[in-house]
């Protein structure tokens, strides 16, 4: 019901919210400039990155045979570090077959079941985790790019939400994300949320996961009720932070607290 | 399924004091968490750690709960002649891991 | 972040005794601590006692660097070093961490020696909350030294479920 009325309300805020309180261009920022040398230097190494273990995982699965097909994603793909290049940095992306925006973890399961003929991998599973680690892994240092028209009204979804209140605090994103960008909050610089670097190792989580998880934590914090996992709305708002962040360099897997 | 990440030169001086860095793939359940419904969650963490460098043990840890998940460990040692250095990891529930490095010393 | 630089006078076996006498029979008082600002919990006092045994633990030679504001107490870099030669002679034998605050005090204890090089380890934590880091090194003549940090720990501001 809430959610019906909150994409149902895209026509009338997309228009008023489209110029008011959105950041400047100029004064994006990413969340790894805030962040102590030390938590800096854990997302800088390969070596020192725990999130590199899932993207180690994630080259061992993209060469393991799977389903019906038996077929690797390096059968068709080859090597990830050439084919991939550059995809994650233009996802979520316009899936002219099914007439809606997908994201990366989608995109795989698609390539499980229609070109492995296996089944889907589990959201949030450690074995989709490494494979989209692996993907996003090879545009990192990459600008994202969100120019696909037909994505449209997925980010325009997406920034309804992103503009409306919700939840028992009555809440809005833009309000901490966009209002109150840089200020602090509980001894912590609030955030402007770009998702440059996902999937990441969050020191809260202990593990690494998807932006999909992390959108949960914010809607539990706002006391909303979170959608559940592959949820339309987590696609059309992925699609919006992303628009949001086009032009800024791709991190993944990035470390956050 | 990986199990660590090294970074040790593959290369040393004799008798250079090398760093070698490791991080190892595990949850380290504390044993101090409940789940919602108020049962302990059961300890399972990664205890020891050693470093043997052509069969002679040259560093040895043991580690606790209050180590993070995904255990990140260095440390130096002497480059005192080529070979191979094992890096060893046991725990709870019979874990075991190893990693093998090779060090050319000149 | 250096250690505090701050003499431990009353950590002989005899003293930690008393003080876990005191704590045991519920009752008494607890004798003052000597010179030092920080209230230090019997627990950790316990566990230093359990390694140096009779021996008394001398400030210095050793470093902990911990960022001193935390972003996540589940992941915090934490570095060691003592200074010694490293010499068959004169080298570090063991290191070992200890919290005051933690569910038990226990961080990680290793065991070097002159094939070591140096007596520097970094490895990362968990701390629960804002408190006081300790390491103790114990050197091949027999002398422990220590050195710590102190931390402030924050925690992000939008957390989950547990599971």
């Amino acid at each position: 019901m809430r959610r019906a009325a909150a994409l149902t309300a895209v026509a009338v805020l997309a228009v008023s919210a489209a110029i008011s309180g959105e950041i400047p261009l100029s004064e994006r920022r990413s969340t790894y400039l805030d962040m102590g040398a030390e938590t800096r230097a854990m997302q800088d190494g390969d070596t020192d990155n725990p999130g590199m273990l899932w993207v180690l995982d994630g080259e061992a699965l993209w060469r393991t045979t799977a389903g019906k097909a038996a077929i690797a994603c390096a059968g068709c793909h080859g090597e990830a570090e050439t084919s991939m290049k550059g995809v994650a940095a233009r996802y979520p992306a316009f899936d002219p077959t099914r007439g809606t925006a997908i994201d990366l973890a989608g995109r795989i399961n698609i390539c499980r079941t229609e070109r492995q003929q296996a089944p889907e991998l589990k959201r949030e599973s450690r074995e989709l985790l490494a494979l989209t680690a692996l993907i996003a892994r090879q545009s990192r240092g990459m600008p994202i790019i969100s120019e696909d028209e037909r994505l449209k009204p997925a980010i325009e979804a997406g920034r309804a939400i992103f503009m409306i209140r919700q939840g028992q605090l009555d809440l809005a994103c833009a309000q901490c994300h966009d209002d109150n960008r840089g200020s602090r909050l509980a001894g912590i610089t609030v955030p402007q949320g770009h998702p440059t670097g996902y999937p990441l190792y969050r020191l809260e989580w202990q593990t690494l996961g998807s932006l999909q998880r992390r959108l949960r934590n914010c809607l539990i914090g706002m006391r909303a009720e979170p959608y559940t996992y592959g949820a339309p709305e987590y696609i059309a708002l992925e699609a919006y932070l992303m628009w949001r962040a086009r032009g800024m360099a791709m991190e993944s897997p990035a470390v956050r607290p | 399924m990986a199990r660590a990440l090294i970074n040790a030169p593959a290369k040393a001086a004799r008798g250079a004091v090398i760093e070698i860095k490791t991080l190892v793939s595990h949850v380290m359940e504390t044993g101090f968490r409940y789940t919602q419904t108020g049962e302990p969650v059961a300890r399972d963490i990664v205890t020891n750690f050693t470093a043997t460098y052509n069969g002679e043990e040259v560093f040895r840890a043991r580690l606790y709960p209050a180590i993070a998940a995904n255990p990140y460990l260095t440390f130096h040692t002497v480059a005192t002649e080529s070979g191979t250095i094992e890096l060893k990891w046991t725990g709870d529930n019979g874990f075991e891991a190893t990693e093998r490095i090779r060090i050319t010393v000149e | 972040m250096s250690s505090d630089g701050k003499p431990d006078r009353a950590a002989t076996r005899r003293d930690m005794l008393k003080r876990a006498g005191a704590l045991a029979l519920g009752g008494g008082t607890m004798p003052a601590l000597v010179a030092t600002a920080a209230a230090t919990p019997a627990e950790m006092r316990a566990a230093v006692s359990s390694i140096v045994g009779k021996a008394r633990v001398n400030d210095g030679k050793v470093k902990v660097d911990i960022p001193p504001l935390v972003e996540n107490g589940n992941t915090v870099p934490c570095a060691v070093t003592v200074d010694s030669p490293m010499t068959p002679a004169d080298h570090v034998k063991a290191i070992h961490v200890f919290t005051e605050k933690n569910p038990q005090p226990y961080v990680i204890s290793v065991a070097l020696g002159p094939r070591a090089g140096l007596a520097s380890i970094s490895t990362r934590i968990r701390l629960r909350d804002s408190q006081t880091v300790l390491a103790v090194a114990e050197m091949s003549d027999g002398t422990f030294w220590s050195g710590r940090a102190s931390v402030i720990v924050t925690i992000s501001a939008c957390l989950e479920d547990v599971l």
